[in-house]
């Protein structure tokens, strides 16, 4: 992907009124849902609370999480592989396609293997995965990417939807303006393949050590096709997902969908461990992947972006992302908690933008689940993207060091003042173009508050005694 | 392989460093038992309710009333054969061909289905919820997945408030590696404007049957 950075990209999504109007209806719409969700739960605070200290005590622990993840999964039926990137990891997922001869595979919606660009790589082995999320599809169908978390094609309205269903999975069929006919459109389409494609590919939302348990989170049952129906399933986990005790699951099955779609349960939540006898697929294969993680973990600060659990609410609530949408952020992960994961992921000389892609309102920490401090995060991201990536020679850092070198003396300071006032206008116009562009410089006054001092007439301070 | 093994955790402990603090988890939230044992009024009212939320439709029954009430149900879905799990119990529904799972039926047998009938391992009153776990009246995953068409027995006495108190009936469960699914009304999806929309992939309607005990 060839990145534009934010502010440039942002521009370009910012002129499209019909863009816009999507996001804006689509993320009000989304807001008001999670927030009556959120007001019926009495204790949704404590559960912040215990959903943040879950996963710090599940990364801090990492390393026997792992290890227990695996015992449990193997002892259970399955099989567990490593990938130390998306390339190790697409070809493992390749190997087991290719095993099992399949020109074809069927997946659930996974942001992780978006992230690792899977469906390409697979293509390139000659097999052809088939996305079974409506939305998803949409993407697939348009040839277009991701916008959203949750709902990656929430750019797309109805309309363009029914239009593109016409001329693809539905082609000669007037679907009508209900989204009923647009679902039942895809229902048709993917059937057959449900019935017949014998290997699925999915992600996880969550994969707890104790039991060797995978959760699947869905609303359409794409998720339960392609996890129940084929002969192999092959689940790729980024290693954060992981959960120390089944117990933690009843703290994430109520933030998740109250926070996500803005539902008490969403409609399908499936959970299995390992392979079972004469129910579902007799093979199953879990890839754990790192593919920058550890780099993320790495950082004191940053390593709280680990903790997400791609409910999106960060996104809905944000007035950035709300107004540009997903492209302008360039990557699988948008918005603030894209913001702080994205440079963290890629390393930070790959995604500079990002981290200014907020105004730090502090909507995002309101409505996380786990509490990630995003302002906080972005921050930190800022300072170390100046300190580790930007040229100690761009303009600014040399304007700042200039700045530091006068206030730390008197006299420099002073002789400054005067400069000021001479220098100001057009040559500080022509020095800081950027600058000046959108602001105005201040006036400098005539006199400094130092010169009035030093030259009013000494005597008693009116007001400072007692009255006469 | 291994390689890659070894180099995930030595990178994970590099990352984490010699002193890593690991907290406690504050579970001051409602745990499992906070809210009662379930299976009262207050429960089954509750679940009734939520359930309907989802627009799916839901009876309470008495148990000699049950057959009386899934006959007018598939009735009015004109749904004439009907599968059941292997170890369903011995529901009788006059007019209507119970297709019992044993031998299991394929897909696309379950396909040319009108519906399925099953019972459910528990429910959760707060959020309208079932829950299956794969054996006796649950039935094996694919049953209740792949007609197009659910109908479900909820025992009142199975109905638990939250979903803390389900997680903790179902620890077993999962420690035995039997899968489990929650299903909250019929399959829907919100891709289409955020907008909570009935019928896609798993079954476009269901019917819940609560019996009171």
């Amino acid at each position: 992907m060839s990145a534009k950075g934010f502010p440039a990209a942002a521009r370009e999504a910012l002129a499209d009124a019909q863009l816009r109007r999507n996001l804006g209806k689509a993320t009000s719409t989304i807001r008001a849902k999670r927030a009556a969700m959120v007001e019926e739960v009495p204790d949704w605070e404590a559960l912040r609370d215990a959903g943040a200290a879950i996963k710090a005590r599940a990364m801090a622990t990492l390393p026997e999480q792992l290890e227990r993840l695996e015992a449990s999964v193997t002892r259970a039926g399955g099989q567990v592989h490593w990938a130390r990137d998306a390339a190790e990891c697409n070809a493992i997922v390749g190997g087991i396609a290719r095993e099992h001869a399949a020109r074809e595979v069927i997946k659930v919606k996974s942001l992780t293997t978006d992230e690792i660009g899977l469906n390409d790589a697979l293509a390139g082995q000659g097999v052809e995965a088939i996305e079974t999320d409506l939305a998803e599809l949409i993407n697939q169908l348009s040839h277009d990417t991701s916008s959203h978390i949750l709902v990656p094609a929430i750019h797309r309205n109805r309309v363009e939807i029914k239009r593109l269903f016409e001329q693809t999975i539905a082609r000669g069929q007037d679907l009508g303006w209900e989204a009923t006919a647009i679902a039942e459109a895809a229902r048709g389409h993917l059937r057959e393949k449900f019935l017949s494609v014998p290997v699925a590919i999915s992600g996880a939302n969550f994969g707890v050590a104790e039991t060797g348990t995978i959760c699947v989170v869905e609303s359409e049952g794409n998720g339960r096709m392609c996890i129940t129906l084929p002969r192999v399933l092959i689940t790729v986990m980024g290693i954060e997902k992981v959960l120390a005790e089944w117990r933690d699951l009843e703290v994430f099955l109520q933030l998740l969908p109250r926070s996500s779609t803005g539902e008490r349960m969403n409609p399908y939540t499936s959970l299995w461990t390992g392979v079972r006898a004469g129910d579902g697929p007799q093979e199953f294969h879990l890839v754990l992947l790192d593919n920058g993680r550890t780099d993320v973990l790495g950082d004191e600060v940053g390593r709280e972006a680990l903790h997400c659990i791609r409910c999106s609410a960060c996104l809905n609530s944000c007035p950035v992302y709300s107004r540009t949408g997903g492209h302008a952020y360039e990557s699988v992960y948008p918005g603030p908690i894209g913001a702080i994961l994205t440079p963290q992921l890629r390393g930070l000389q790959n995604a500079p933008t990002l981290p200014w892609a907020s105004s730090l309102c502090g909507a995002c920490y309101e409505v996380c689940p786990v509490k990630i401090d995003i302002p906080s995060i972005l921050i930190h991201l800022r300072g170390r993207i100046v300190r580790e990536h930007k040229s100690r020679l761009s303009p600014e850092a040399l304007a700042m060091e200039a700045v530091g070198r006068v206030f730390a003396s008197q006299r420099r300071y002073e002789r400054a003042q005067k400069l000021a006032r001479l220098g100001r206008g057009p040559i500080a116009n022509a020095a800081l173009p950027g600058w000046s562009a959108m602001r105005d410089l201040p006036e400098v006054p005539a006199q400094t508050f130092r010169e009035w001092w030093h030259s009013r007439t000494p005597g008693p301070i009116r007001g400072d005694g007692p009255a006469p | 392989m291994s390689g890659a093994r070894e180099a995930v955790l030595a990178r994970v402990r590099a990352a984490l460093g010699p002193a890593v603090e690991v907290p406690e988890v504050p579970r001051a939230y409602r745990v499992a038992g906070a809210l009662g044992a379930g299976g009262d009024s207050v429960a089954v009212d509750r679940f009734c309710e939520r359930v309907a939320d989802y627009r799916a439709t839901v009876s309470r029954v008495r148990g000699d009333e049950l057959p009386g009430a899934l006959m007018a149900a598939c009735a009015q879905r004109e749904a004439r054969r009907i599968a059941v799990p292997a170890q369903a119990p011995p529901w009788t529904v006059d007019g209507i061909e119970l297709v019992r799972d044993d031998p299991p039926l394929s897909p696309r047998q379950l396909d040319a289905l009108d519906g399925v009938l099953s019972g459910c391992a528990l429910a959760i009153a707060e959020t309208g919820t079932i829950v299956l776990d794969g054996v006796s009246a649950s039935g094996r995953r694919a049953l209740t997945l792949v007609p197009d068409y659910h109908l479900c027995v909820v025992r009142s006495v199975d109905i638990v408030p939250s979903v803390p108190d389900a997680m903790a009936a179902l620890a077993r469960v999962a420690a035995e590696g039997r899968p489990i699914t929650f299903i909250s009304g019929p399959s829907a999806t919100s891709d289409i404007e955020l907008d909570r929309v009935e019928g896609v992939h798993g079954p476009r309607t269901l019917d819940v049957f609560v019996v009171d005990s």
